[in-house]
């Protein structure tokens, strides 16, 4: 039995956990039932979730996003000859509802129109660096208002997929010095674009060889291998991050196929079936996206992407206070190594690394 | 951000965009609960009441086990809590259970102080949990939560009304933590009596404007049961671990002599209305309760009375970074001070001690010429008196040589003189 535990001084480093006694319950209290408010307390809330699609125009984004959504997020734009390419990056932001069985989710699409389109593409990834560290800066600022609202409105970007188009050889400089800088500040999902052009064997090798360069560049796309929190985690990401990136086909005209009605394109040669694994790897990815994993994005996104930034934040400008009385944390970030765990930032030289390289962004 | 133009369609009153086909997104709050269910649940309940009203035995017969523990005695000298953590496991859910109790309440002579550590750990666990999301390097969702999320109160079953003590403490401790206040031992009241007490004690909370947790209605699937359960409040509870046979089952009782008390009887007594409602129905909105009315209060006090304000959004970070800074300088000035002052006193006690030193040396000085001179002069006289003896001696072997010659001389004479002597007396 513990004795009379003092309440813990603020000078003390709070333990994790105290002591604990197992104990056997003799009959049924009804713990479990608590599962079953959460879910009510959820559905109640409703979700959030926010995605952006990155890569040049006419790989397909808004057509995967429809796709994905099974609903008119975007128009799906075909540029006429008239319209100008924009000059600038320009990020546009869809906000919609969509409800199913119950389950309202908050969807928010951003657009990346011209990314990668200009004669000279330097820096074309800092507009995106920036909304997304804008996003996180909205949240910083909400959650250390002394007076805050009881739900903190989430617009941080969950997922970033990136569409690689499908050149077949390998990852081009662009795509490595995109991912290289995305992929610490939010989840990164690779997607091989209009994978109809290749066959499967050429597939295959394009898989592998970005594979091979996400690997010697250092690029973790999500799921991040030291995420894996235990066994059957590391198993099933394991599955997935062998299927990286994968091979997609957006597709939002149904044709009639066999009698049943699918998702398709339609060639002279044949339809592409976008849900047919056979076909391509779509649904690999909205499993990944909104079925299995959606959950999981938003956890790393808050715990550990947001978590990098708030530090970074913090260190820089002593925001908060670390004065006498509060546990003083946190010394200069180069110094400090790097926690273990499945819930370690990755790193404190990666967050310099980035500070270093938007030394003149706006705070 | 000069170089983006982001615009952003259909803000507020987002649209509704009707589906398709099936998306799959309805395995969300599935996806929820598995990564609840793999970070595990923490509870804490706080039990406030006098020594003797059965708070163990209750927390005993509401968890179906036995939880370590030794009745408390009646002479504490002050009110204590006593905090215990167990890890309850059912089917999948693992819950981190900490019950803590209050030692010694209500049993001393003056008990106007009783309520004061109560306060105080409730805030150190509110402070606890601030600081670590102060941190900058904080693992917030790793952290054992021991906030309390409950606060049982428990009144003795009189039958008349609430004790002076339970109002004072009940509306120090209404801001701070959801109390659920419930007749202990209802066993020891009657069927009337007890309606005509619960009636007495809802009006005497209200009429003192002390909050005590309410049962949320407004969601309509527990609206209903909420709504009912609130005009039970407070529950008349009995709480026992010794187990009867009732017909053909086992059920938790007491027995008297005069007839058997059966606890999770409806018509006995109000526990099983207390356990549906405590974990089975509100256990969640307990804790968001706590984490969003009673925390954020907290929080915000703290951090106004440390002397952050927001004013508004756009001098926000400024006013508190200025803040920050001028209590930054502040603390720094005096350390700053405090360290001039140590190091004044320092030196002047060192020029003391030097001061004292070298008096005490000149003093040594002093001694030890003194003694010098006395020594000499005390030589001197031995040696003047060893020069005198040494005079006396030589005059004496002077004479003594002088004498040893006229004796010499003199026996020759005299013999001869003798002789003389001798002869002339003979004559």
């Amino acid at each position: 039995m513990d004795p009379l535990r003092q309440s813990p001084s603020p000078s003390s480093s709070r333990a994790s956990s105290p002591r604990t006694l197992p104990c056997e319950m003799l009959g049924y209290v009804g713990i479990e039932a608590v599962l079953d408010q959460l879910k009510i307390k959820a559905m109640k809330m409703g979700f959030e979730f926010n995605i952006m699609v990155v890569g040049q125009s006419g790989l397909g984004k808004s057509t995967m996003v429809n796709t994905l959504f099974k609903s008119k997020m975007w128009k799906s734009t075909m540029p006429g000859l008239g319209v100008p390419t924009p000059q600038t990056l320009q990020l546009q932001s869809v906000t919609h509802v969509i409800e199913e069985s119950g389950v309202k989710l908050k969807l928010t699409v951003t657009d990346t129109p011209g990314f990668g389109d200009q004669i000279n593409n330097d820096k074309c990834w800092d507009p995106i660096l920036g909304y997304i560290n804008e996003q996180y800066e909205q949240y910083l600022q909400e959650e250390i208002l002394i007076t805050r609202q009881r739900h903190i409105p989430d617009t941080r970007v969950h997922c970033c997929v990136y569409f690689v188009p499908p050149t077949g050889h390998c990852l081009r400089p662009l795509d490595i010095e995109f991912l290289q800088r995305l992929c610490r500040t939010v989840n990164v999902v690779p997607v091989i674009a209009r994978a109809d052009s290749l066959t499967i064997e050429e597939r295959e090798a394009f898989r592998h060889r970005i594979q091979e360069n996400l690997k010697t560049h250092g690029i973790e796309v999500y799921p991040q291998k030291c995420f894996d929190e235990d066994i059957n985690d590391k198993i099933l990401n394991s599955k997935i991050r062998e299927r990286i990136p994968f091979a997609v086909v957006g597709a939002d005209r149904e044709h009639i196929v066999n009698g049943r009605c699918v998702l398709g394109r339609k060639t002279k040669w044949g339809i592409i079936e976008v849900e047919n694994m056979a076909h391509c790897e779509f649904p690999l990815l909205r499993d990944l996206l909104i079925r299995s994993h959606l959950q999981d994005l938003k956890d790393i996104t808050h715990n550990v992407h947001y978590e990098n930034y708030r530090i970074f934040r913090l260190n820089e400008s002593h925001v908060l206070p670390r004065g006498p009385g509060w546990v003083n944390l946190a010394p200069a970030p180069a110094s400090v190594p790097a926690p273990a765990g499945p819930q370690a930032t990755p790193g404190p030289p990666k967050v310099g690394w980035w500070a270093k390289d938007n030394s003149d962004e706006e705070c | 951000m000069a170089a983006t133009d982001i615009a952003r369609q259909a803000g507020e009153g987002c649209r509704t965009v009707p589906l398709a086909g099936h998306v799959g997104f309805d395995s969300l709050p599935d996806q929820l609960v598995n990564q609840s269910i793999s970070q595990g649940f923490c509870f804490n309940i706080l039990c406030v009441g006098e020594t003797g009203l059965g708070k163990s035995t209750l927390m005993d017969t509401l968890f179906n086990t036995k939880f370590e523990g030794e009745p408390a005695t009646h002479t504490q000298p002050g009110v204590q809590l006593q905090s215990n953590t167990y890890d309850l496991q059912e089917s999948n859910v693992g819950l981190k259970l900490t019950i803590v109790s209050t030692v010694g309440f209500g049993d001393q002579i003056n008990k106007e102080d009783s309520y004061k550590p109560i306060v105080e750990f409730i805030d150190a666990q509110f402070e606890a949990y601030l600081q670590e999301e102060l941190k900058i390097r904080r693992l917030l969702h790793n952290y054992h939560d021991s906030r309390i999320h409950a606060c049982l109160y428990f009144i003795a079953p009189t039958g008349h009304s609430l004790k002076s003590l339970d109002l004072v403490t009940m509306k120090k401790l209404d801001s701070k933590v959801n109390i659920i206040p419930i007749i202990a031992k209802s066993d020891a009241i009657s069927k009337s009596e007890l309606t005509k007490f619960k009636i007495k004690i809802t009006s005497e909370l209200v009429s003192n404007g002390v909050q005590i947790y309410q049962f949320p209605t407004d969601d309509e699937l527990v609206a209903e049961i909420n709504g009912t359960m609130n005009a039970h409040l407070p529950f008349a509870v009995i709480g026992s671990t010794e187990e009867l046979k009732i017909g053909n089952k086992m059920v938790k009782a007491r027995q008297y002599p005069w007839g058997t008390v059966q606890v999770e009887n409806e018509a006995h007594c109000d526990f099983v209305k207390l356990r549906e409602m405590l974990i089975r129905v509100n256990m969640e909105d307990l804790r968001e309760q706590t984490h969003s009315r009673h925390y954020e209060l907290y929080r915000r006090c703290k951090l106004e009375e440390m002397g952050f304000k927001d004013t508004d959004p756009d001098s926000k970070p400024f006013s508190l970074q200025e803040t920050y800074e001028a209590k930054r300088n502040e603390f720094l000035g005096e350390l700053q001070k405090k360290e001039e002052e140590m190091r004044q006193m320092f030196v002047q006690r060192v020029k003391e001690k030097e001061a004292e030193l070298k008096e005490a040396e000149k003093e040594l000085h002093e001694k030890f010429d003194r003694l010098k001179k006395l020594h000499q002069d005390e030589k001197k006289k031995l040696e003047d008196k060893k020069k005198s003896l040494d005079d006396e001696v030589s005059a004496f072997k002077q004479r003594k040589t002088a004498a040893e010659l006229l004796q010499s001389q003199g026996s020759q004479a005299g013999g001869s003189q003798t002789l003389k002597r001798d002869k002339e007396k003979k004559n």
